[in-house]
């Protein structure tokens, strides 16, 4: 099976029909970054972009991706330069276990590129298929308030 | 450059990141790139699959155990059972009552019977199925009260169905009261639901002995069940701890430990296990599920005259920390009152429901749920404000517990109380406005279920108490082992203990003890592995008291050889020197030496371990200062219910809490905030269903946890009333938020709806009467 993933070319041998597209990140690309948590797309862990598009990487079966092209939680951040997004999850003690914090990175990431400034309510439907056991949300939507300010300001600051 | 003074006399600003501040949590860069490593997310060359048999049956003989189909199958390296196990085949905390595998017996569903190694873990999943097992099915056990009292029920272990009894007799146990107010009451069994599944690697090692990593709550009590079941010396079975995804109790009990561990010691190789989400419901205790009676008698005033209890919480197959757990309900039963006559009965039991054991503010969770309606109920009775009767019994410092223990530090319970009641209300609905209303802030969401008809709004209180510690006389204690030198031309400490960091924050507090009391900014911490002394349990709100007491105890022996030592290059009394930023410092305030000029090339270390003041066994009335701490926790929730659908949305939940020192004030406010958002699952939808013994809901699909569009927005108030008896005067701060959090809730739905709701969590039919 032949895909791109975080802009790497990768391509895995004797790919079992059943595995998905999460298992084959993890245990055969050597990028456990994205999380298995229900493995039924309930808990949104192991969101991971597919052509520019969120899912669950426990859905979509691994031979699916073929051809096309993957972003996880490792392709976030530029060189040693965190995201404003994790920046953001970080300073607002977003981040307790942090099992749930590389599908939230995705999604919110996926958010602010078609919402870049999400009211309270658009921030708990764009999340609610992300779980998270251990912050209570507070702090979560403080880091998406946050990082959508540094980014309006970065925009600010380029115009 | 040479300065007539000879050394920096900048005195500096103190260093950032001690005590009392929030710095950012050291593996959260890890955290947010995706690259901490998670116990799952383990690897090494050649590394084998582990997956685990289980028990379809709640109760049944086992006649025999055929697993030649599942030896034959390719790819396959080890299948093993009870036979194979070299030691002891029974573990627990501290009754060794549950087998690693079964025998001749499965008393749950979900029990380990079997368990296959192969080279992929589908190839394991598959052998799994080739095993035959032959079941004599047996009618369960799953009446909790009938385990209590039908002297007919079958005996599930050699000493009886009743784990433990605890009474509590305080006063006239003959006591009348002008107003009687009476209930009973359930709580469902909750589930712990962290999001990192149960798994480790073992790792065979050239002494043969195992290195096994694994995500736990205390790696030393796993060290010392895997011993024994392994029949090996603790120097060969050494334990470091992995990335830990959440834990709040589910991981106090072995898992997949022992088990992994047979398999590298029989096929000599790496071997992984990772649960799934469904084998996680199986895998690990859940909250005890409780019936509660309660009779509560008053004066006309509202100033409570008794309390009787019995409280029976279903310990299920095992006893994992049960004792433990009737112990709090029973000492903590009647809340943070004051009562002169208390009557108390609490029983664990044995039955073959799912085991039962910790979770996040045990056995306190459902007696305040108990409680907690009882006031409101009494209230109700009295026409009284439920702040108010709470208020005219509330339990302050000095004051005596059931138990006879004196509180003998600050115990705000009204204060927290009014403080909650005077944070300010959300805006009311308008339903009027047939515009004006937004799906997403409705009951039912965007389900589309009412545009405002049918929604009441209700507000209801509570608060609630918790032991900080481990209680009862156990010898609780955490070691810590810091060092003192010079790397990269600092002073750098290093702080190594056992403890387990969970999530909750530790590694940043450990961090932020010794910046403090070292003065020193590059603070390290050392993974935490078997190689240093014990740090006990991440349990029981205690690892910041023990652990930092610990680490501020080591830090404070490494402090003063340091000392001692510059006093001695100095020619000057130690007494008259302290650490500030680097430096030495001399009574008058001059700067004396620097820390890495002291050191040169030394390294000082120190290892402590560091006990909290001790606690005492209860008597045959369950009297005694079992306690260390109490700690205080109230909160307030306004809640919108559809009446006619049933559906409840929290629209604010609120809460106050005393923690003696915010060490580091947001990893507080974000233990509330979680502690909380638990409280609510379990006031409103989260359940574990058992059904004849069997769980009819094992997935993130049908058991419910609280998303962010269910979690309201919270006020959070934090008090510091410090403690003199605890480092920093700190309070635990983990579990209060949950105690308090579903009882008030609830009581917003009563407030609401106008029903008695006996029962947690709430659900749909419960408020519409429908079957």
């Amino acid at each position: 099976m032949k895909c791109t993933v975080n802009g790497q070319p990768q391509e895995i041998d004797d790919v079992w029909e059943g595995e998905s597209l999460l298992y084959a990140l993890r245990e055969r690309m050597g990028l456990p970054g994205s999380k298995n948590a229900c493995e039924q797309g309930e808990c949104g862990s192991c969101t991971v972009y597919l052509d520019g598009t969120p899912v669950c990487a426990c859905l979509v079966a691994a031979g699916q991706a073929q051809d096309r092209d993957v972003v996880t939680v490792e392709g976030l951040a530029s060189d040693d330069e965190l995201h404003p997004v994790q920046q953001a999850f970080l300073d607002a003690g977003a981040v307790q276990c942090g099992f749930c914090t590389p599908g939230l990175l995705v999604a919110t990431h996926d958010l602010l590129e078609r919402e870049p400034h999400p009211s309270d309510p658009e921030i708990r439907e764009a999340l609610a298929g992300n779980l998270c056991r251990c912050t209570g949300y507070e702090k979560i939507l403080d880091a998406v308030r946050q990082a959508a300010t540094t980014a309006a300001q970065a925009k600010a600051g380029l115009e | 450059m040479s300065t007539p003074t000879r050394t920096d006399q900048n005195l500096g600003t103190d260093i950032a990141g001690g005590v009392g501040e929030s710095p950012l949590r050291p593996d959260g860069t890890l955290k947010v790139k995706g690259e901490f490593a998670y116990s799952s997310d383990l690897w090494l060359t050649g590394m084998l699959w582990g997956a685990t048999l289980r028990s379809p049956h709640p109760s049944a003989r086992i006649r025999s155990i055929d697993i030649t189909e599942a030896v034959r199958t390719d790819g396959v390296y080890a299948v093993l059972t009870h036979d194979d196990v070299p030691g002891d085949n029974l573990y627990g905390l501290e009754h060794a009552d549950q087998p690693v595998l079964a025998g001749d017996v499965v008393r749950y569903q979900g029990e380990p019977v079997a368990i296959v190694a192969a080279d992929h873990p589908e190839t394991a999943r598959r052998a799994v199925n080739k095993i035959v097992v032959s079941y004599e099915v047996q009618e369960p056990l799953v009446d909790p009260e009938r385990a209590v009292f039908d002297d007919t029920a079958p005996a599930l272990h050699a000493g009886g169905n009743v784990l433990r009894h605890l009474p509590i007799r305080k006063g006239d146990p003959d006591a009348t009261a002008d107003v009687v107010v009476y209930g009973e009451y359930e709580v469902g069994m909750q589930d712990q639901a962290f999001l990192g599944p149960e798994s480790g690697l073992a790792v065979p090692a050239d002494d043969g002995g195992i290195d096994l990593y694994i995500a736990t709550q205390w790696l030393h009590v796993d060290q010392k069940q895997l011993c024994r079941v392994l029949g090996m010396p603790a120097n060969k079975v050494r334990l470091s701890l992995s990335g830990v995804g959440g834990a709040f109790g589910a991981r106090e009990d072995l898992s997949m430990q022992a088990h992994a561990c047979l398999f590298a010691l029989h096929t000599g190789r790496p071997v992984k296990m990772m649960y799934s989400r469904e084998e996680s419901f199986f895998g690990h205790v859940h909250r005890h599920p409780a019936k509660m009676r309660y009779e509560h008698g008053a004066t006309r005033d509202g100033k409570l005259v008794y309390v009787k209890a019995r409280i029976i919480l279903d310990g299920g197959a095992y006893a994992s920390s049960t004792p433990a757990v009737v112990a709090n309900a029973a000492t903590l039963g009647v809340g943070p009152y004051k009562v002169r006559n208390v009557s108390v009965d609490c029983y664990g039991v044995y039955t073959n429901n799912p085991p039962c054991g910790a979770m996040r503010g045990f056995g306190a969770v459902q007696a305040a749920f108990g409680y907690e309606s009882q006031m409101d109920k009494l209230a109700d009775e009295l026409g009284m404000d439920p702040v108010e009767v709470r208020r005219r019994n509330a339990l302050h410092e000095g004051a005596t517990m059931p138990t006879g223990q004196v509180v003998d530090s600050a115990a705000p319970v009204e204060e927290l109380l009014e403080r909650v009641k005077a944070m300010p209300l959300p805006a009311e609905p308008d339903a009027s406005d047939e515009d004006g209303y937004d799906l997403r802030l409705l009951p039912g969401g965007v389900s589309n279920t009412t545009h405002g008809e049918g929604v009441r709004r209700g507000i209801g209180y509570a608060i609630g108490i918790k032991n900080v510690c481990f209680s009862e006389g156990f010898d609780d204690y955490s070691t810590a082992q810091v060092t003192l030198k010079v790397n990269g031309g600092d002073a750098v400490a290093t702080v190594y203990t056992a403890a387990a960091e969970v999530g909750q924050g530790l590694v940043t507090v450990q961090q932020q003890i010794a910046r403090t009391e070292l003065g020193v900014e590059r603070v390290v911490i050392q993974p935490a592995d078997t190689g240093v002394g014990s740090g006990g349990s991440t349990s029981a709100s205690r690892q910041t008291y023990v652990t930092g007491g610990a680490v501020k105890a080591a830090c404070e022996q490494v402090r003063t050889r340091v000392l001692r030592q510059a006093a001695k290059k100095l020619d000057l009394p130690a007494n008259q020197l302290r650490l500030h930023a680097g430096k030495i410092v001399s009574a008058d305030e001059t700067v004396v030496a620097a820390v890495v000029d002291v050191l040169g090339d030394e390294a000082i270390t120190e290892t402590v371990t560091w006990r909290h003041r001790p606690t005492y066994p209860l008597d045959d009335n369950g009297q005694g200062n079992a306690h260390v701490q109490y700690a205080f926790a109230a909160h307030r929730a306004v809640v919108d219910v559809d009446v006619e659908l049933g559906l409840v949305r929290v629209v604010q939940l609120d809460c106050a809490q005393d923690v003696g020192k915010a060490m580091n004030p947001d990893a507080v406010v974000g233990q509330i905030h979680g502690g909380s958002a638990q409280g609510l699952g379990l006031a409103v939808m989260e359940e574990i269903q058992v059904s004849g013994g069997t769980v009819r809901n094992p997935s993130f699909t049908d058991y419910l946890i609280p998303t962010i569009l269910d979690m309201p927005p919270m006020r959070v108030d934090v008090l510091e009333l410090a403690d003199p008896n605890a480092p920093y005067g700190l309070r635990g701060v983990g579990e209060p938020p949950t105690i308090s959090s579903t009882p008030a809730i609830v009581a917003a739905i009563r407030n609401a709806t106008g029903l008695d709701l006996t029962r947690v969590p709430v659900q749909p039919h419960h408020i519409t009467g429908t079957p």
